[in-house]
């Protein structure tokens, strides 16, 4: 039976203790990942994107809770045991992250990594582990895998690692992938090749979440986007929606923020003054005022909440009408 | 200015606070050096005062003669002679540590920024003292120089600088490649001006910390020279003098023993939570 | 005309494979003849990814690197850095801001005294009033706020940091400024300030820029002129307007084919162009072009020739043998 919603999480918020008391990184946000879709989750650096699918897995820093809700195909998460989330962790949800240097230990052979995690739960058998990997380095299009299968990690070059690093996360056969900006620290060629990657696996079927601060790789590949800003959801859309007509002032300001190839050549780029709140600041009223062209007094007491309409949400006092003009 | 933050050293200063082992070791280390120097002071013997009256003159703690923790072989009062073998022990420990410091950081930043040939052969060097045969050195300048207190904690400073040097030249090695190093460089700022301002103080931290872990080691090593009789020389006495001593009494009186054995006990132990403290206090990635 | 400020002909770098039992072999060739020429007041994109020698090239020009053959010539002196009075001057002139906001500040100083530093080493002003004033003009300069001078660099954002080091590189006023990927580890938000910061010091302290990133659609908002490296070699230099109306050589191409699209109707149904995998630094130069084997339109002239710079027009200058028949395919 198809579930209507691969994973789901409600009302979900993670904090860290420090020296300077509990700092929240995202505050209350409701998500749902649907089978065979890929969201992007957009923001900058400190926008909670990454801690909120850390937490998902169990995989914050020791000083680190998360509370609130993240059902994956039903179960919950949250509070689930170590145990249960290793298991769960690889199984049903692979991760791969930004280095993929990070990602590979760099004394093991890679046709030694890629069947690692089979191997260890006797899930399978040696001969059939390496036809899986095999297969596996072939599909994020790697060439020659067999030669490759034997090399060290810093015998492939970056891009090569990165899908190394994706079908290490395939290997198990996951049906959800957490892709945590994946390209950013690609160059601009091997960035395409890998998102080109991902584009394929998705028409497979797989459902993908994509952490990325730059929506510029987002608009081939997903299917909706979640725009954060300080620890909270500010707008969810689909794709052509979210490009054409953003309702969220930040989301707006995020488009024209992307340099492109059809302005006008040595046009300025619009930017965002100000830079985003630090996490322990505390917050008052909308987390995007201080920065925001079109803030009015409303926005600057009280918080927005996300407001959900036509299956698209933004939490804005007064979201822009259809149609951004410059 | 108006937003003044708290420094670096504010910072760790208070995470080393938060540390009740290494502050408890503080503390105990605070109180063993008060009482050490105090100890002389009020007791009513010297260090070198045989007290006749007592028969026989080693004779065990008791509190009524005023021999707090007895005496030696030789009628002088236990206590007041582990307060000044501590004081001597500290003192040493505190010189020898700071001359291997100073000498380490300035060898170990100077070969690890400069890298390459000048690198290669300053650690030669490194390498080559520390396979010599130390003790035999130290045996012969004793026997050449005599033994003083100064020569002592040189000798003893002028091995210690070795494994700082070591560990202070793979800092400098990792800090060389940093951009900030690079952008010093583009300043024009000369070579040892960056080591100067740019290394020495990014090594500080770990610099630090090994040094509280040197002294217990040198402390040790100090013993080990009296236990051999080449320690200090009477009337001074160090703890590994009077462990030397009273290990030799071991069966007959005890306390000869358990008392410096004690002190230095407690003074390794307490700089070895120091030493863990500070390093978990200044580590970069807690910040 | 007068001399360009900065000119670098025939740029070699190699790093030795050398060592006891290591061979020849093994040397990298991080840069395999280079020319570039910079006049005063104008901005040099130079375009290229990994391994391509652009990091390599900023840091012979500021003297990190000693080239292994070739001249770089400052305002018509040919650098030497011996020549410790000229070198001086030279570094005045000469500034850099490095791709890492965190790692290019002393995590040991301060903000202020960061950029201060710069204005004693270069300048020789020390903590006076004066010195004082003209760090608060540099933070001024940059969009920092004063009371940021005392925090240190783990207590500022990422483009703050950056600020700070276009603070300290741009406190002495120079004729050049090396962006060595400086806005490419910052958030795109963050990126387009600080691409609109450097456009704006440009234009009003008349500053040149010495640009080296691998997103070409950044460089298109910052800079006059393109020179795209592969391999250590230049393949194509180009104004502006021309590289992106009308790119020639077949990497430029596969470059401007993979900066994202941002429309999503356009971009879900583009791919990339499909390259083979990325060359190597470590690789002997090959005899051909160092692009045929990754190059869509090789053919077996290409791979036993290594075609030259040649002009082709309009300031232009393209380093393949099949560049006039390709202007035609799209």
């Amino acid at each position: 039976m198809a579930e209507a919603v691969l994973l789901s999480l409600d009302g979900l918020r993670v904090s860290f203790d420090t020296e300077q008391g509990p700092v929240q990184a995202v505050r209350g946000v409701s998500l749902e990942v649907r089978p065979g879709e890929c969201l992007a989750v957009v923001g900058e650096s400190g926008s909670g994107k990454s801690q909120l699918f850390l937490a998902c897995l169990g995989l914050l820093a020791a000083n680190g809770r998360a509370e609130g809700s993240a059902r994956l195909q039903g179960e919950q998460l949250i509070g689930a045991g170590e145990r249960g989330l290793a298991v769960l962790r690889g199984a049903r949800v692979g991760l791969v992250s930004q280095d993929p240097m990070n990602a590979l230990t760099p004394h093991l052979r890679v046709g030694e990594q890629l069947m690692e995690f089979v191997l260890d739960r006797g899930r399978m058998k040696r001969p059939e582990a390496r036809i899986r990997a095999l297969q596996l380095m072939e599909s994020v299009g790697i060439r020659d895998p067999e030669t490759r299968f034997d090399q060290y990690p810093h015998e492939l070059s970056g891009g090569q690692r990165q899908r190394v690093a994706i079908a290490m996360a395939l290997m198990p056969g996951p049906a959800l992938l957490i892709a945590d900006e994946p390209t950013t620290a690609l160059d601009v060629t091997v960035q395409a090749q890998v998102l080109d990657v991902l584009r394929r696996l998705r028409e497979q079927g797989l459902t993908i979440v994509l952490i990325t601060h730059d929506l510029g790789v987002v608009a081939g590949i997903a299917d909706r986007v979640a725009v954060m800003y300080a620890g909270a959801v500010v707008e969810v859309a689909a794709t052509g929606q979210l490009f054409s007509m953003p309702r969220h002032p930040y989301t707006a300001a995020l488009l024209e923020a992307i340099p492109r190839l059809d302005t006008k050549p040595g046009d300025r780029l619009v930017h965002i003054e100000g830079q985003p709140p630090r996490p322990h600041e505390r917050l008052q009223g909308c987390p995007f005022a201080p920065r925001c062209a079109l803030a009015q007094g409303r926005c600057r007491e009280s918080e927005p909440g996300l407001d959900w309409s036509g299956g698209r949400a933004s939490a804005c006092h007064a979201p822009l009408p259809g149609g951004w003009a410059a | 200015m108006t937003d003044a933050s708290p420094g670096i050293y504010a910072a760790a200063w208070r995470r080393l606070g938060r540390n009740r082992a290494a502050v408890a070791a503080l503390v105990a280390l605070a109180v063993l050096v008060v009482v050490s120097m105090a100890g002389p002071v009020v007791s009513s013997f010297s260090i070198d005062h045989v007290d006749w009256s007592l028969s026989p003159l080693a004779s065990p703690p008791g509190l009524a003669n005023g021999h707090w923790l007895g005496t030696d072989g030789n009628g002088r009062d236990l206590f007041v002679r582990v307060c000044a073998g501590t004081q001597v022990s500290l003192l040493v420990a505190l010189l020898a540590t700071a001359v291997s410091l100073l000498i380490g950081v300035a060898w170990g930043a100077t070969a690890g920024y400069l890298g390459g040939r000048v690198d290669g052969w300053m650690m030669r060097v490194v390498d080559v003292l520390y396979a010599l045969p130390y003790m035999f050195f130290v045996i012969i300048l004793t026997v050449v120089f005599g033994r003083s207190l100064l020569l002592i904690f040189l000798a003893i400073g002028a091995v210690g600088w070795l494994t700082m040097a070591r560990i202070v030249r793979g800092q400098s090695l990792a800090l060389r490649q940093q951009a900030f190093v690079d952008a010093a460089i583009t300043l024009g700022l000369p070579a040892r001006r960056i080591i100067a301002r740019h290394i020495v103080p990014n090594v500080i931290g770990t610099v630090v910390v090994y040094a509280t872990l040197t002294v217990p080691q040198v402390i040790l090593f100090e013993s080990f020279l009296s236990f051999l009789g080449l320690g200090v020389q009477e009337p001074l006495t160090s703890l590994g003098r009077l462990v030397a001593e009273g290990a030799l009494e071991m069966e007959a009186a005890p306390w000869q023993l358990l008392a410096p054995s004690a002190a230095l006990a407690l003074i390794l132990l307490c700089l070895n939570f120091v030493g863990d403290g500070l390093r978990d206090a200044l580590d970069p990635r807690q910040r | 005309m007068s001399a360009p400020l900065l000119e670098i002909r025939g740029l070699r770098v190699e790093y030795a494979g050398g060592g006891f039992l290591r061979s020849r072999r093994d040397a990298v060739h991080a840069l395999r003849g280079v020319d570039i020429e910079l006049r005063e007041g104008r901005s040099l994109g130079v375009v290229g990814e990994s391994g391509c020698g652009k990091s390599t090239l900023a840091r012979v020009v500021l003297g990190l690197v000693a080239p292994t053959a070739g001249e770089v010539r400052w305002d018509g002196w040919t650098v030497d850095p011996s020549d410790r009075g000229r070198m001086r001057k030279m570094r005045r002139e000469l500034q850099v801001v490095f791709q890492d906001p965190f790692g290019s500040l002393d995590p040991r100083m301060t903000a202020g005294a960061s950029v201060a530093e710069a204005l004693e080493a270069l300048e020789g002003v020390t903590d006076t009033a004066t010195g004082r004033s003209r760090v608060a003009a540099a933070f001024d300069a940059v969009g920092l706020d004063h009371g940021l001078a005392p925090r240190y660099p783990h207590e500022l954002s990422g483009g703050q940091c950056q600020r700070v080091a276009i603070a300290r590189a741009t406190v002495v006023r120079p004729r050049l400024l090396i962006c060595d990927e400086a806005v490419s580890a910052l958030d795109v938000s963050v990126q387009a300030q600080i691409v609109n910061l450097l456009a704006d010091l440009s234009r009003q302290q008349g500053i040149g820029l010495l640009f080296i990133s691998h997103n070409l659609a950044v460089v298109r908002h910052l800079c006059d002129e393109v020179a795209v490296l592969y391999l250590g070699r230049v393949v194509e230099r180009a104004p502006r307007d021309a590289l992106f109306a009308a790119p020639r050589h077949p990497y430029t191409r596969a470059l401007l084919a993979a900066v994202p699209e941002t429309d999503p109707r356009v971009a879900s149904r583009r791919a990339a162009v499909e390259l083979a995998e990325e060359g190597s630094a470590l690789s002997r130069p090959s005899a051909g072009c160092s692009f045929a084997p990754r190059c869509p339109h090789a053919v077996d002239a290409c791979f036993s020739q290594p075609p030259g710079l040649e002009p082709s027009g309009q300031g232009s200058a393209v380093a393949c043998h099949r560049w006039r028949e390709l202007v035609s395919v799209a």
